[in-house]
């Protein structure tokens, strides 16, 4: 049997995350990426727990995957349908004009 | 009746200050002056029951201050010392008084006018009587107040007022020094009453102190801090320039000032603090040479001057100086008699120089009057009186004292006493050229006021008549009919009050000097007497060549602006302090670090650090997104830091770090506001 060290999954999961972070952070137009960052996130964690499923032999984790793809999937529809929404209104969807005019008064 | 004697003259102060207004002029005048004489009276009584029978008087009126062993009473202690002067400060006081109800009598403050003197009079009796050291302060510091109140008695004029404040920053400049030289005595006796001192000085002969990190014998700092005091109060040299400058104040203030009571505070101090400064030599000697150094520098500055009160003013100055360096030079008794005797003939002076210039409308520069003689004659044989004990013409009241001061000088057979023997004379023959001076330009040489003027001059009235007329007795014969029972050898006359070394008394060397060296200050006198005379009679040309010569005129003008010692306290010390005053303590101190660590500063700040806050709330949000992450590595972390790092933390820094942090902020924020 083909067996990888856990600590190989961990990197690659941690890898992940991070990109999906810095997806986040360093995206400033589009709000279609930031959601695929966000799925990037779930799915790096998913891995996770899967790795530490098999590795503590606990199935705890397998059904915690089933839960967070379940909840994942419902918050990408519900975002998908926000930016539908937000790209009637706005005819575009970009970051920028999210923004509010801060006052600049204190 | 001893306690009269004191309280009479505040309650006629009291009386005239508070009612002056239901009383009118006549009324207070009347009730001051009649205080004050009866006053006189007593003290008279107290002369010969203390002075003359020998019975000293003290008496506890009441506790002041008891608190753990800091015990101080209202006590009231009259020896020999008290005694004489307490008869010549009522004396003169009272004439003054009676003097000013004529000199003063057309200015419409005269019922404020009598309560000052009377307060002032008050104070000097407060001073003289007291028993302890605090409650000589009490009368120490109300004569100084009463002499601020009485020059800027005509507080309308700028230089009343500037002469007045001047008076008092210098006066509480030898205060202050007083009030140190008083804590140190209560530190180390734990008591501060006369008695009490007296009695423990020669056990701290040889105790140091640590004064300012510096281990200096106890006895020398005290000697030092009360001597300081005295130079203050009797215009000694170093703070002295507050005296010419106290002729703003009506005339017969400057009497008061300068002739009996304020001045003469500062030699009382030295003669009564005797018991200290016996035991210290060394400082009995810097006494010795400030007290030459101004008999000789007030006389040469004198000689010069053009006003005629400060020509008297600044001789004074210069009889304060002899009789500060006869108390250094350990004849206390010599001393004292040079004050009373001065007390007479100054008086004399000073309110014949007022009548003076009130006969020629209240002109008073020597160079605008002239021809006086024979218009105001009583006032002119009163003042020829006047200087002529003040240059000590034999068998007059100054040649008493004046001459045996200077012998006694002489007869000390040290450096010291040759020094001062040798200034002492020639001021005496400064004194005597300066007085011939201002009789010559004032009396005797021809009319230069305007016509209008010296046409209506006339002599004073009965009050300032009579004033004089007191004063020139005493001032002829004091001397004489007490010379042998104040400082005649072997005399018992001080008793306790003063108290001399045996080591120190020189009395008898001074009988045994050569004659030339006992007759060298008449001589001098009378040749000063005459070469003024003559000079200014027949020879004025001659000065006038001399004055406007090269080297002559920067003489007249180092003389005339008095050794230049304003300038220098004006421009080196007035200016300084100023410019600290506006840069340091307000500018830097006040509106710098208060401002910036106070409310203002933490108002400001906060705010500051407010709107900087809100400016991080941009609206991107991957900002946000930015900053939960760095907030959630942050927490993770920070464990981990305080696990390496927290040993090396210190808690105090923190505060460290909050004071530069208003720096910091008040620092970007100014560079904001300029650019």
């Amino acid at each position: 049997m083909l067996t990888i060290s856990i600590n190989y999954i961990l990197s690659l999961t941690c890898i992940i995350f991070f990109i999906g972070l810095i997806g986040i952070v360093l995206n400033r137009k589009n709000i279609l990426i930031i959601i695929m960052s966000i799925e990037l996130l779930l799915l790096a964690v998913n891995l996770n727990f899967a790795a530490f499923s098999i590795y503590l032999d606990d199935m705890i984790g397998q059904i915690f995957i089933l839960f967070v793809l379940t909840i994942a999937a419902t918050e990408s529809a519900i975002g998908l349908a926000v930016i539908t929404v937000f790209y009637r209104l706005k005819n575009s969807i970009q970051l920028d004009p999210i923004r509010k005019k801060i006052t600049k008064k204190v | 009746m001893y306690l009269l004697l004191v309280f009479l003259s505040i309650i006629g102060s009291c009386l005239a200050g508070l009612f002056g207004r239901y009383l009118g002029s006549w009324g207070s005048a009347i009730i001051t002056t009649s205080c004050l004489f009866v006053s006189f009276l007593i003290s008279l009584f107290v002369f010969y029951e203390v002075a003359l029978v020998g019975c000293v008087v003290y008496i506890k009126l009441a506790t002041w201050m008891s608190s753990e062993v800091l015990h101080i009473d209202w006590g009231f202690m009259f020896d020999s010392l008290t005694a004489s002067m307490c008869v010549v400060v009522t004396f003169i006081s009272f004439l003054v008084h009676l003097y000013s109800t004529e000199y003063m009598s057309h200015d419409p403050h005269l019922p404020r006018f009598m309560a000052y003197l009377s307060l002032f009079t008050f104070f000097m009796l407060i001073l003289i009587t007291a028993d302890n050291f605090v409650q000589m302060f009490v009368g120490w510091e109300g004569v100084g107040l009463c002499s601020y109140l009485l020059i800027n008695f005509w507080f309308t004029r700028i230089q009343a007022n500037k002469a007045a404040i001047k008076a008092m920053i210098l006066n509480r400049i030898g205060d202050f020094s007083l009030l140190i030289g008083i804590f140190l005595i209560f530190i180390n006796y734990k008591a501060v009453d006369y008695a009490t001192v007296a009695v423990l000085t020669p056990f701290f002969k040889a105790k140091s102190v640590n004064f300012l990190n510096i281990d200096v014998n106890l006895l020398t700092l005290i000697g030092i801090f009360l001597f300081i005091g005295a130079v203050g109060k009797s215009a000694q040299l170093g703070l002295h320039t507050w005296l010419p400058d106290a002729m703003e104040g009506p005339t017969p203030v400057s009497a008061l000032i300068h002739a009996a009571t304020m001045v003469t505070a500062g030699v009382f101090l030295v003669a009564r603090s005797s018991f200290i400064y016996e035991h210290i030599t060394h400082v009995l000697e810097y006494i010795t040479i400030i007290g030459a150094l101004t008999a000789f520098f007030a006389s040469t500055t004198g000689l010069v001057q053009n006003d005629l009160k400060r020509v008297i003013a600044y001789s004074t100055c210069s009889q304060l100086g002899y009789m500060v360096f006869a108390c250094g030079l350990s004849n206390y008794s010599v001393g004292i008699f040079h004050l009373t005797n001065h007390a007479f003939f100054k008086a004399l002076l000073f309110l014949g120089a007022g009548s003076v210039i009130h006969a020629v409308n209240d002109e008073q520069d020597m160079r605008k009057m002239g021809g006086l003689k024979n218009l105001v004659p009583f006032t002119y044989s009163m003042m020829v009186i006047g200087s002529l004990a003040l240059i000590g013409f034999p068998f007059l009241t100054g040649f008493y004292s004046k001459d045996l001061i200077l012998e006694v000088a002489y007869g000390k057979y040290t450096l010291l006493g040759y020094f001062s023997y040798f200034l002492g004379t020639l001021g005496a023959f400064f004194t005597a050229f300066y007085s011939t001076r201002l009789a010559y330009l004032t009396f005797m040489s021809k009319p230069t006021g305007h016509r209008k003027v010296i046409c209506y001059a006339y002599d004073s009235g009965p009050q300032i008549s009579i004033a004089l007329g007191c004063l020139a007795i005493p001032s002829m014969l004091v001397g004489y009919y007490t010379k042998d029972m104040i400082v005649g050898v072997g005399s018992h006359f001080f008793g306790t009050a003063i108290y001399v070394n045996s080591q120190n008394i020189n009395i008898f060397d001074a009988e045994f000097i050569s004659t030339f060296y006992k007759t060298l200050p008449v001589k001098l006198s009378l040749l000063g007497v005459i070469s003024a005379f003559i000079l200014y009679n027949f020879q004025s040309n001659l000065l006038f060549k001399i004055k406007v010569s090269n080297l002559g005129k920067k003489i007249y003008t180092f003389l005339n602006r008095k050794w230049f010692f304003d300038k220098i306290y004006n421009e080196y010390f007035g200016q300084f302090f100023f410019k600290f005053g506006y840069s340091v303590s307000y500018k830097f101190i006040d509106r710098g670090i208060f401002e910036i660590l106070g409310p203002t500063g933490l108002s400001m700040i906060a705010l500051k650090v407010g709107s900087s806050l809100h400016k991080m709330q941009t609206g991107y949000i991957y900002h946000y997104t930015l900053v939960i992450l760095i907030g959630a590595t942050f927490l993770f972390g920070i464990r981990q830091v305080w696990l390496l790092f927290g040993f090396f933390i210190d808690y105090r820094l923190f505060i460290l770090i909050f004071i530069l942090a208003f720096f910091i902020i008040n620092s970007l924020n100014d560079k904001k506001i300029t650019e």
